[in-house]
């Protein structure tokens, strides 16, 4: 390695005027066959809502391919983004939507359950945060997944899946607790 | 004392199954570079900084492909802070302007640079900063590029303005410009801040000082009379540098540097 790394910094309480795209929170157009939408809340330590959070995901496409040619398995035609952002409200909620993404193989062997990468920005972050949402409907999946599994404990596992919204709706609920007793897993990438 | 080896694993007729055969290169992991989450003199990590530690998580797919957004979400003139308006902005007009690179040293060309800064005054465009500077009808502060082939990129703006903050007692922000970068993996995304050399306001703020002593320096940009514009603006370079990929593959949990 002959470049020092850069290091990272807060994205302050401001991020507000750089940062939010009106199309973040939209993966997918609102309204896509098949679409879902991630929601939830970013919660403090003292279970105050976060307010001034930026929410991002970044994902496989129903297929379990990437647009990207890093992908092993080569790429797939660009044409879903995968990646959507989206800055928490007043009530420090989030959403995103976008399609259920494929299972992925792991380079280790088994098969990554369905998952989004997760990260959170915010006011009092130093870097950001990254943790997994998981899907309700592939309990099987979910069991078999190597990452879920590293955490050594299915009760700490089941954190990290969404929880479903009302029948129908195709809505997922994830809610993100940066401290305290329902403290998120975070994930060292 | 020679130890016999042990007898090598009946190798299988076919490819195995584990591994489908993927080859995944992962991006190495800073060591001594980030600030920790939970730095006691920046008071904002006291109820949001995780308590638990993080969780080891092998780069797999998901970690080291990422969205390659560009060219279509940046006009050329989104590059230009002091020409979205009708007038141009008070202060000093500067150019910011270097590459982004990995640790290997190699340009990342294509990816999406986001910066956002306070005006001269040190007051934000943001409905929170309460700042009693005035705002600047001619400047928004938010700028977009895209880096060339490599890795270059080029910003004009005007300095901006240090500002006061209720961390501790007469706490102001030494000068700076935000910066938002994907990188091509999702590994790669960093958000950070340019200072500028010389500042007299580092020794106290405890933002700058939560990064190890031994990488500060590489959040200050340098003075460049070549990028200098006779005439007309001050330049400034600093270079950006994202995680590259090592040299092994997969890597197994527990193998954390």
């Amino acid at each position: 390695m002959s470049e020092l790394l850069t290091p990272s910094q807060t994205v302050g309480p401001f991020l507000a005027i750089g940062l939010p795209w009106p199309d973040g929170p939209f993966v997918v157009p609102e309204g896509t066959p098949g679409a879902i939408t991630l929601t939830g809340r970013v919660f403090d330590g003292a279970g105050d809502p976060v307010t001034d959070a930026l929410v991002e995901t970044w994902q496989a496409d129903p297929d379990g391919r990437f647009a990207h040619p890093d992908d092993p398995r080569g790429a797939v035609p660009a044409g879903f983004r995968g990646f959507g952002r989206c800055p928490t409200g007043p009530d420090g909620s989030y959403r995103i939507v976008t399609l259920k993404p494929g299972p992925l193989p792991s380079p280790d062997g088994g098969t990554e359950a369905p998952h989004l990468d997760v990260s959170v920005f915010a006011r009092g972050l130093l870097d950001r945060v990254v943790t997994r949402v998981y899907f309700p409907d592939e309990a099987r999946a979910n069991e078999a997944d190597p990452a879920l599994a590293s955490l050594g404990d299915p009760a700490l596992a089941a954190t990290l899946v969404a929880a479903p919204g009302p029948e129908g709706t195709g809505e997922l609920r994830f809610d993100i607790h940066l401290q305290g007793d329902q403290e998120t897993v975070f994930f060292d990438v | 004392m020679a130890v016999p080896a042990p007898a090598p694993p009946p190798r299988p007729s076919h490819p195995p199954a584990a591994g489908h055969g993927l080859a995944v290169t992962p991006y190495e992991r800073p060591a001594g570079v980030h600030p920790p989450l939970d730095f006691a003199g920046y008071h904002s990590t006291r109820l949001r900084a995780p308590h638990r530690p993080l969780v080891l998580l092998p780069q797999r797919l998901t970690e080291i492909t990422g969205p390659l957004l560009g060219a279509e979400r940046v006009t050329a003139a989104d590059a230009d802070l002091t020409a979205q308006h009708e007038g141009e902005p008070q202060g000093q007009r500067i150019i910011v302007s270097g590459r982004v690179l990995d640790s290997g040293g190699r340009p990342v060309p294509g990816t999406l640079i986001e910066i956002w800064q306070p005006n001269a005054g040190g007051r934000y465009r943001h409905v929170v900063d309460d700042h009693p500077a005035p705002l600047d009808p001619n400047f928004t502060g938010v700028g977009r590029c895209v880096t060339d082939s490599e890795g270059r990129y080029r910003f004009v703006t005007i300095k901006p303005g240090s500002y006061p903050w209720r961390n501790h007692q007469n706490a102001w922000r030494p000068a700076h410009i935000h910066f938002s970068l994907f990188g091509r993996a999702f590994t790669q995304r960093l958000v950070t801040q340019m200072f500028f050399p010389g500042d007299p306001l580092f020794f106290q703020d405890p933002i700058f000082n939560s990064v190890p002593e031994g990488a500060r320096d590489r959040l200050i940009s340098r003075f460049d009379l070549g990028l200098t514009v006779p005439e007309w603006a001050l330049g400034y370079r600093w270079d950006i540098v994202l995680r590259g990929r090592g040299a092994t593959a997969f890597e197994q949990p527990g193998g954390h540097r």
